[in-house]
């Protein structure tokens, strides 16, 4: 074996610009898959951090809410919350898994803005959640991607009638100014002035959210919106947000549409007066790779219970995640299979012409009884040797360029999202795909030099030392 | 030196070492068939200096092919060291020419990524000889051919008469029964192929190995102790020479 390496070695040395031009597209295989499959890699990890800072591994609901809640999540509110969470916070499973546990409620309402001038009013998806919680839950980062948000003091747990709203709704009510917001102008004069007249139900919306938020918010700078929505019961209902910021959302349909809110505030608009339920229970796992024993656990325990509920996984819940992974698995799949096709037939073009100069060799080292399989494994064992040079030379290249891009600062905004997040390349930290990668080369450029080896191995004695 | 190699000598010398029996080889040109050998029956004694002699064409290399087992007759039967060549399969042959058999061809055929020393300790590696024997066995042989200073040298660094030796060596050096010289003196200028000569017959005195050598060069007539004269496939005169 040594003397077949050794051999092998110096053949490769022997035809240094074709091994180096070989070598080179194994190397280029190895840097084109390595470099897009740490991105990917990250690009994965920035999804699933991203998710699960938002919505949590794992969300309870009551059942059918999955299916038709969102039509009228108020009717699928889950009874006695606090004695589910109690249930799973108890339960000796599930206790050292959970990271954050939170209720949540979600909604659908009209919120409008009739303070001073404004008269608009528009459409929004609610969600109900607890602000400490919520900055908890921003914090989690179990694959290092760096992308955390610290403490957000525009929303407080002590004051709950205090939100956010996307950046598009704000354009949309004409919140610009009053908040302060770069890039976000104001509604057109005239677009105000036209619409007057049918200010006076608006007005009675306001007096009634008023009246029922009391005197607290009256002295508030920030600017307030009057969210309307029908309660489980049917009845229509108002309250007033204090609006303590905008965020984009990335996507613009929920740009357009979001608000956020404590969870106090979500429930007095969608139950009033009547119990307080909550649409979902959301847990935040330590790790990723705990949810399918979470959510067997959590069935498990429902059923001993008698609970009617429901356990969804964040990739249920937003089917982007699910979109981008395959589409980038599809492309990493796509640049490997073109890379691959490329050493194949590179080495095969190599082997091929060493087998041919080396004619008159394999016939010497035949007549001195060397077998065919020795002759198989020589050439088999320099188109290993060239895929492992290749291949590794690739692998540290891959580093480097991982390390300088990693190291530079650079940022970029994910789709689905809307700020920036540091860009890097995952390819130290995933030594799966490393190791993937490179056997996998290795083991095409070993496969590429199987025909050339067995037509050396077949070659007649007397012709081989005849070639010249 | 000459006690190491003589270590993997066991012949029998009452029996020849090649035998051919009503040996013909016919090669096929497309349609054609051409006879390189014509029924060709001899009988080469061990340890003996023997010669083929006969002009470009006339079947010495197809001879010395067959009894190198690098190539199998249409016809007849062909025993070299008392095997029946055709009773070996493909694996059993080159097991059997890494044992017995060393190769000396006009063109020295040295693998050129190899050193001159790993040129020459090569067949011992094939034969699974143990690390300290192939050094003791492969600095003799160089030794031998006066190449001690160059053993670190790769073939393109020798000059012919150079490569020639290693090549001599390396024929020699696992102590085969018989050496196959297929023209080695060609592609050598008189002096160096006079001196490649004396240092072939001087080791296989030495050695006591039988050599079978091939060559048109009727001059090289007077180092053989058996010569074979060889015209159009066939052995046309067979002499022992009795000057040693």
């Amino acid at each position: 074996m040594k003397l077949l390496l050794k051999i092998a070695l110096r053949n490769i040395l022997r035809n240094r610009r074709r091994s180096l031009m070989t070598g080179s597209a194994v190397a280029a295989g190895a840097l084109a898959t390595l470099l897009f499959g740490g991105f990917a890699a990250y690009i994965f990890a920035g999804l699933e951090t991203n998710n699960v800072q938002r919505i949590g591994h794992l969300t309870v609901f009551r059942a059918g809410y999955f299916l038709f809640g969102a039509g009228n999540p108020a009717a699928y509110g889950i009874d006695k919350y606090r004695d589910v969470m109690a249930l799973i916070g108890n339960d000796p499973v599930l206790r050292p898994m959970i990271n954050v546990m939170t209720p949540t409620q979600s909604m659908l309402g009209i919120a409008g803005n009739f303070s001073g001038e404004n008269d608009a009013s528009k459409t929004f998806i609610g969600v109900g959640l607890i602000p400490s919680d919520r900055d908890r839950m921003r914090r989690w980062d179990e694959f290092g991607t760096g992308a955390t948000s610290a403490p957000d003091p525009r929303l407080s747990d002590k004051d709950e009638t205090r939100g956010l709203i996307g950046f598009g709704l704000a354009r949309i009510l004409g919140l610009c100014g009053s908040l302060g917001l770069k890039g976000c102008p104001s509604i057109p004069t005239a677009a105000v002035a036209s619409d007057k007249a049918p200010s006076a139900p608006n007005e009675s919306l306001s007096e009634l959210a008023r009246r029922d938020a009391g005197a607290t918010n009256g002295a508030s700078m920030a600017p307030h919106i009057e969210l309307l929505a029908a309660t489980a019961g049917g009845a229509p209902n108002v309250v007033s947000l204090t609006v303590g910021g905008a965020e984009p959302q990335g996507v613009k349909e929920l740009d357009d549409n979001y608000i956020a809110m404590p969870v106090a505030l979500a429930q007095q608009l969608v139950y009033g007066r009547g119990e307080h339920k909550v649409t979902g229970i959301v847990l935040q796992l330590h790790r990723s790779e705990d949810m399918p024993a979470a959510r067997a656990r959590l069935a498990t325990l429902f059923r001993a219970n008698h609970l009617d509920l429901d356990v969804r996984d964040f990739g249920e819940l937003t089917p982007f995640y699910g979109q981008a992974k395959r589409l980038f698995s599809a492309i990493f799949l796509f640049i490997a299979l073109v890379m691959g096709v490329i050493v194949l037939f590179a080495v095969v073009n190599t082997m091929t012409m060493n087998v041919m100069e080396r004619t008159n060799e394999i016939g010497t080292v035949r007549a001195m009884g060397v077998r065919r399989g020795g002759i198989r494994s020589q050439f088999i064992a320099e188109g290993f040797l060239i895929g492992a040079i290749g291949a590794t030379a690739g692998g540290a290249l891959a580093f480097l360029i991982a390390a300088l891009v990693n190291h530079n600062g650079f940022t970029w905004v994910p789709p689905g999202n809307a700020n920036p997040v540091p860009l890097h390349v995952a390819v130290s930290s995933s030594p799966l795909l490393v190791i993937a990668a490179w056997m996998g080369l290795v083991l095409i450029a070993t496969i590429a030099a199987l025909v050339p080896a067995n037509n050396a191995a077949r070659l007649s004695v007397v012709d081989a030392l005849r070639h010249v | 030196m000459a006690q190491a190699l003589a270590r993997a000598l066991a012949p029998n010398p009452a029996s020849p070492v090649v035998r051919l029996k009503q040996v013909a080889r016919t090669y096929r040109l497309g349609t054609i068939a051409v006879p390189a050998l014509q029924d060709v029956s001899l009988e080469i004694p061990y340890h003996r200096f023997s010669m083929l002699i006969g002009a470009s064409g006339s079947g010495k290399t197809t001879l010395l092919n067959l009894i190198g087992c690098i190539d199998a007759p249409t016809r007849g039967t062909l025993e070299v060291c008392g095997q029946n060549i055709a009773a070996l399969d493909d694996d059993g042959t080159a097991t059997f020419r890494a044992r017995n058999i060393g190769f000396i061809f006009q063109n020295f055929s040295l693998v050129p990524v190899l050193s001159a020393y790993e040129n020459v300790e090569y067949p011992l590696l094939l034969i699974g000889t143990s690390a300290a024997e192939r050094r003791e066995r492969t600095l003799a042989m160089l030794h031998a051919v006066g190449l001690t200073d160059q053993a670190a040298q790769r073939p393109n660094e020798l000059s012919g008469g150079q490569k020639q030796r290693v090549a001599i060596a390396r024929a020699l050096v696992k102590g085969p029964q018989v050496v196959l010289a297929d023209e080695p003196t060609a592609n050598l200028d008189t002096a160096t192929g006079a001196s490649i000569i004396e240092l072939m017959r001087r080791v296989q005195a030495e050695s006591r190995t039988t050599f079978i050598f091939a060559t048109h060069d009727p001059q090289l007539i007077s180092h053989a102790d058996e010569l074979f004269l060889i015209r159009d496939g066939k052995i046309v005169e067979h002499r022992t020479e009795t000057h040693r």
